[in-house]
């Protein structure tokens, strides 16, 4: 090997996205890669992958020789992800090529080598001018031939011989107790060597990926979720330096006018990251459907993540308080995806959003709720720092929306969310006077005023109302209290020719953030 | 390089259709070979057609025939399809493989 006679390492894309982040370019051109993982890890659909997003987006046709799996059924499993192999074979783009090894099937006698093999490999190359080959597994050759020592000075010369022929190659092997390939395959392929991994946690399960080396390259060296579905294979590369993202100041409306006014830039800043946060029943989907109503009335995209009702539901629902989402879902505005959220484990939830958020491109999201995600508090802390990350690095506004618990104080017990948010909006209960009312308070929004009152919020069959606000010495008035103070007022309007007593504005005189405990204790605030 | 039988002889009920795979002239062809001739001259008497196939001339029919070790010698013919792999010198071995010996008895010769 001369790497020093390649300045850069040329490289060969594989159009997996999230594993060409990771490798910074793909794998190394003209060369052979190990990619080992145990059974059920996803590489024969790697392998494919790798085979047909070359021909397709880059041009070079490619050679599966398959050891293990028939050509149809890779074609049959491979079509719902789109991809028609047959297609490819008749225009001279793929060649499938299935190396039957039958164990004891072959008498051997005397000396032999696998020439049979290298020929048959150099003619399905060269008939269609191949540029990428994948062997699936070749580790099968030693079950169905015994003498292993040839075997493998004979592998040995394979990889060589790949080399030479400037393929770049993809070589499977299953995964080995105490190696990373049953036959020590990593011995002779040692340019790159990805390790796929499926690790099973609270019944969940992960896929990992990770690149163990890659020589003549650097690489992102943590484990990587990935994601399997009907959309093929993603990777989610997760960017350790990931402060990097632009800033805006520009504001996005928040869907709530009265919202608006209590953040001093007029709505959340474009790019950041937002909190809803309240108690069963406080109108978190609501919050977030006027963000994602206001956001598709403008003629943008929003892409909702809905982890705890149906889609269907949230319409619906979110209809009842007059806002209408199935007509951004007709024009194409407004997506929506769901999933439960024990379907798969956070990582993979991560990687899934990841591949929504580059398909549909939206400039705003939901996430609701992002509580819906179990696990152990730095797990889950962790992620939601990515998410928050990936977010940021794409300019996405979002918005999420947790659930906290009933005895939870308003805009307490939220340690878990640590200082990732930018605005933060807390919806509570405000119990007083024997009543319960909704109020909400904004409890952070990094680089702007904003509004430190409890403002109480109503859901109405217009949506989500602020009220204004009436203060007592007792705190803020809310519920009936409130509309006691409003029609006193009116009265006095009525009879002085109108001087407010009551302000909107936060600015003036003294404020006084009403709390349960302080209500409660002033069962008599009802009086001005 | 097809080597004819004239028809059946006395006492043979099958004729055996063998192709045999090699890879040019290298030293393990040639071994191959003459060990096939040799042993088709002993054991087969004038009931066998012997083709020998250079994978190098014909890199299709590796596919075809499924080879991946050279030499490789396919009994066609009589059933079941047999491969006998390497340069041949075990003449045991590919006695067994083209059922001219059973696994379990080498000396009883199963053709008759």
């Amino acid at each position: 090997m001369n790497d020093a006679a390649h300045p850069q390492l040329s490289k060969a894309a594989t159009g997996i996205d999230g594993l060409d982040a990771i490798t910074e370019g793909g794998l190394p051109a003209g060369r052979p890669t190990l990619l080992c993982g145990a059974a059920g890890c996803g590489k024969t659909l790697f392998g494919v992958t790798f085979l047909v997003e070359g021909s397709l987006r880059f041009a070079e046709p490619g050679v599966l020789m398959t050891f293990e799996e028939r050509p149809q059924d890779i074609s049959d499993n491979v079509k719902s992800l789109g991809y028609n192999l047959s297609a490819l074979i008749a225009s001279k783009k793929l060649l499938i090529d299935h190396v039957k090894i039958e164990r004891g099937e072959n008498e051997e006698s005397g000396e032999y080598d696998l020439e049979g093999l290298f020929v048959r490999l150099g003619h399905a190359i060269d008939k269609i001018g191949a540029k990428r080959v994948v062997l699936d597994t070749i580790e099968n050759l030693f079950a169905g031939l015994s003498d292993s020592t040839i075997l493998r000075s004979e592998l040995r010369r394979l990889f060589t011989w790949l080399k030479e022929k400037n393929v770049t190659a993809i070589i499977t092997g299953e995964r080995g107790e105490g190696h990373l390939t049953r036959h020590g395959l990593e011995e002779y392929v040692s340019d790159c060597v990805i390790l796929l991994d499926n690790r099973v946690q609270n019944q969940i399960t992960t896929r990992l990926l990770r690149v163990v080396k890659y020589r003549g390259s650097t690489h992102g060296t943590n484990e990587y979720p990935f994601l399997i579905d009907h959309k093929g294979i993603s990777v989610l590369p997760i960017t350790s330096a990931g402060l990097r993202h632009q800033t805006s100041s520009e504001a996005v409306p928040t869907g709530i006018p009265g919202l608006d006014s209590m953040l001093g830039a007029g709505g959340y800043y474009k790019g950041s990251s937002i909190l809803i946060s309240g108690a069963s029943g406080s109108g978190k989907t609501i919050f977030g459907s006027h963000f994602a109503n206001a956001t598709c009335e403008r003629g943008e995209r929003c892409l909702y993540f809905a982890f705890e009702e149906s889609p269907g539901q949230i319409v619906r629902n979110v209809l009842s308080v007059g806002i209408d989402l199935q007509k951004h879902l007709d024009s194409g505005l407004l997506r929506f995806e769901a999933a439960r959220p024990t379907l798969y484990g956070f990582e993979m939830h991560l990687a899934r959003m990841n591949r929504d958020l580059d398909e549909f491109k939206p400039s705003t999201t939901i996430i609701d709720p992002i509580s819906a995600f179990r696990g152990s508090e730095s797990e889950v802390h962790s992620c939601l720092l990515r998410m928050v990350d990936i977010l940021k690095t794409k300019g996405i506004t979002a918005v999420m929306t947790r659930l906290t618990s009933e005895d939870e104080h308003i805009g307490g017990g939220d340690q878990g969310i640590p200082s990732l948010i930018d605005t933060w909006v807390s919806l509570g209960a405000l119990e007083a006077d024997g009543e319960r009312n909704r109020g909400l308070y904004v409890l952070k929004s990094r680089g702007m005023n904003h509004s430190n009152q409890i403002r109480e919020y109503q859901i109405t069959k217009n949506g989500i109302q602020l009220l204004d606000v009436y203060r007592s010495v007792g705190g803020v008035l809310v519920g009936s209290a409130r509309r006691h103070a409003q029609a006193t007022q009116r009265k006095k309007r009525e009879e002085t020719g109108g001087k407010s007593l009551a302000g909107k504005s936060e600015t003036n005189g003294k404020r006084k953030l009403a709390s349960k405990a302080q209500a409660s204790t002033k069962p008599q605030g009802r009086t001005r | 390089m097809t080597h004819n039988g004239s028809g059946p002889g006395p006492g043979a009920k099958k004729d055996y259709v063998l192709r045999l795979y090699v890879t040019g002239q290298t030293p393990r062809s040639v071994t191959a070979i003459d060990n096939m001739r040799r042993i088709c001259a002993e054991h087969l008497a004038e009931h066998y057609t012997l083709e020998v196939i250079d994978i190098y001339q014909h890199p299709e029919a590796c596919e075809e025939q499924q080879i991946v070790a050279a030499p490789t010698l396919i009994k066609e013919l009589p059933h079941p399809l047999r491969r006998i792999i390497g340069d041949l010198s075990n003449t045991e071995k590919v006695l067994v493989g083209l059922d001219l010996r059973s696994r379990s008895d080498p000396t009883e010769v199963k053709r008759d």
